[in-house]
């Protein structure tokens, strides 16, 4: 028995886990917090939260240069799993600079808000750096058990509820799916590991030609898929983003979309690398159906908000192209996009937050309507979120695309990257429509004074500043991305 | 005699009554019900294969689906009577306020 514990001991390694448990434990801490101060009184608990997102992200820069494993293998610490801790947590600490005016102004001010935030970003962490099916399945766990409260948050709003709902039943049956192609793979190979599962599979084609590894690894891609809303598993992603808080939609879209990314990467790249055959053509379709569905029902849209739900499918379907390619380019070019698409992305929402009024009915097209005149710093933020989201240089949206396509033709797909190309050239329609509404058409209704709230104006100014450096000297970061390559 | 084949025939059954379940039922309830149908499918072969395995793996990992399945239950009943407050209802059909 005591043999047993010193062995179990011996594995445990919390160097391994350190980011995540940093996090956790500032997160508990204050919930409690939340619960003994004032209701109603919330900026400190956002000061907080920032507070924890920064001790997090300098014990991660602690570890960059040191590998670590832990809990028997269960979870790894590598320069992949901490580079997209880095995403979250700057995803994290972007959505709570924009935060607390908005759930001032919504009537919200609730301290628990931020709290499930740190938790998400905790799930995402666990999510990159799992090593086993188990892992991954709890951080995903975590992650969407604390998206479905947020996205319903808003306890009193219809909108808000049925966001929460729906993301909510359609969560819990994709997750159905995960758990069965997991079953069916630990059935094949024995194990839950992702590296033993590579061994096991690339030891003989009888196994890798099983039909229960092909079923699962179909069930397995198809719970990921739903979570990236990849299509046609992305119907649930226009409602909720619509119908969630407009922090939380930017969140959603960003940080817990590149933890589902980093867990199909994992999963794809080292356990079912053996049968890249079989996925790399499925993955194919999907990226040029996505691309395809987001941006070409993204066209009539009329709400803006929604109409960068669809565009955040169509992203989704871009860097998927990087993931197709498989390559040292392709692949560090869908954690140099992932970042990327971060800031453009939160920015432009932020912009939203700021112009928007209590209940958010302006956020139309006709709703912005001559704002470039009216407020003309916030009308050249938001284009040049816009620029970058279209893929314009000198932007981050366009380098990262570029790094993107061009793993796709090194991998020899040629029609895949003219199809995403044309796929870009189809967004600026929408893109530089909400441009033209800004700067060539007459407002409706009298503006008011839009009144510029400190936590969401620097949101987007750091934005903005990231997107134009990202897109201006993209090598530091881009070899930061090929490093973390596993 | 009882082998994984049968286990393995009865889960993916269950697998796809629930399936069907949540496609086909109106009550956001029964929906959920479905889905944890469709989690205890999911546990029951785990505990089939693991046996026929002799591998601890997969009756740990059902472990977690339980926890899991029970938050899962909380978050969502919570998230149920928040929208029936709203709208007297909890008809999958009534979410419609959100569409294209």
């Amino acid at each position: 028995m005591e043999n047993l514990v010193q062995t179990a001991m011996q594995n445990v390694n919390f160097a391994a886990i350190m980011p995540s448990l940093v996090l956790a434990c500032f997160g508990m801490a204050l919930l409690l917090i939340v619960v003994f101060s004032r209701r109603g009184a919330t900026l400190h608990v956002a000061g907080l939260s920032l507070l924890a997102l920064l001790t997090t992200a300098y014990v991660a820069f602690t570890g960059w240069n040191n590998l670590q494993t832990g809990f028997a293998g269960h979870v790894v610490l590598d320069k992949f799993s901490l580079f997209f801790t880095f995403i979250f947590l700057i995803a994290a600490a972007l959505t709570i600079l924009m935060s607390d005016s908005y759930l001032k102004r919504e009537g919200y001010p609730v301290g628990e808000y931020y709290v499930l935030i740190l938790f998400c970003t905790v799930g995402a962490m666990v999510m990159a750096s799992g090593t086993d099916m188990m892992t991954i399945f709890v951080g995903l766990e975590v992650l969407s058990l604390s998206l479905y409260v947020l996205a319903g948050f808003f306890r009193g709003q219809l909108r808000s509820n049925e966001a929460g709902l729906k993301y909510f039943l359609l969560g819990a049956f994709s997750t159905g799916f995960l758990l069965y192609g997991m079953a069916l793979i630990y059935g094949v190979t024995g194990t839950t590991n992702l590296v033993e599962i590579n061994q096991v599979l690339s030891s003989g084609s009888a196994i890798s030609a099983n039909p229960m590894a092909l079923v699962g690894m179909l069930l397995l891609a198809t719970g990921f898929l739903f979570k990236i809303a990849i299509a046609p598993f992305h119907m649930w992603a226009p409602d909720v983003y619509q119908g969630a808080p407009t922090p939380i939609t930017a969140f959603m879209s960003a940080g817990p979309k590149a933890a589902a990314f980093a867990a199909l990467m994992r999963i794809f790249l080292v356990s079912l690398g053996s049968l890249q055959g079989t996925w790399e053509g499925a993955l194919w379709v999907l990226a040029v159906l996505t691309m395809v569905t987001g941006n070409f029902i993204a066209l009539n849209q009329r709400d803006i908000k929604r109409m960068l739900a669809y565009s955040s499918i169509a992203h989704a379907g871009y860097a998927l192209v990087g993931l197709v390619a498989a390559n040292e380019i392709g692949i560090s070019g869908v954690l140099y996009y992932m970042l990327a698409y971060t800031f453009m992305n939160i920015g432009a929402f932020a912009v939203l937050v700021l112009a928007g009024k209590k209940g958010e009915e302006n956020l139309t097209l006709d709703g912005f309507a001559g704002f470039g005149y009216k407020r003309p710093l916030l009308g050249v933020l938001l284009s040049i979120c816009l620029f970058s989201l279209m893929g314009v240089p000198p932007t981050a949206g366009f380098t990262g695309k570029f790094y993107i396509f061009a793993g796709a033709l090194d991998a020899g797909y040629v029609w895949l990257a003219i199809l995403g190309v044309l796929n870009s050239a189809v967004s600026l329609y929408y893109y530089l429509r909400v441009m033209v509404f800004m700067y060539f058409k007459d407002p409706q209704e009298e503006f008011d004074w839009i009144q510029l709230k400190p936590g969401v104006t620097i949101c987007v100014v750091l934005s903005v500043i990231a997107v134009l450096y990202l897109g201006i000297l993209p090598g530091g970061v881009m070899s930061l991305a090929k490093l973390a390559l596993f | 005699m009882i082998t994984l084949t049968h286990y393995m025939v009865l889960s993916a059954l269950l697998f796809t009554l629930g399936t069907i379940g949540v496609l086909t039922r109106k009550n956001a309830i029964v929906v959920f019900m479905c889905v944890e149908l469709m989690l205890n499918a999911v546990n029951l072969t785990f505990i089939a294969l693991s046996s026929h395995l002799g591998n601890m793996d997969g009756q740990i990992f059902v472990f977690f689906i339980m926890t899991v399945a029970a938050a899962e239950a909380a978050v969502g009943l919570a998230l149920m009577i928040a929208f029936f407050r709203n709208r007297e209802s909890i008809d999958v059909e009534d979410f419609s306020l959100l569409k294209w």
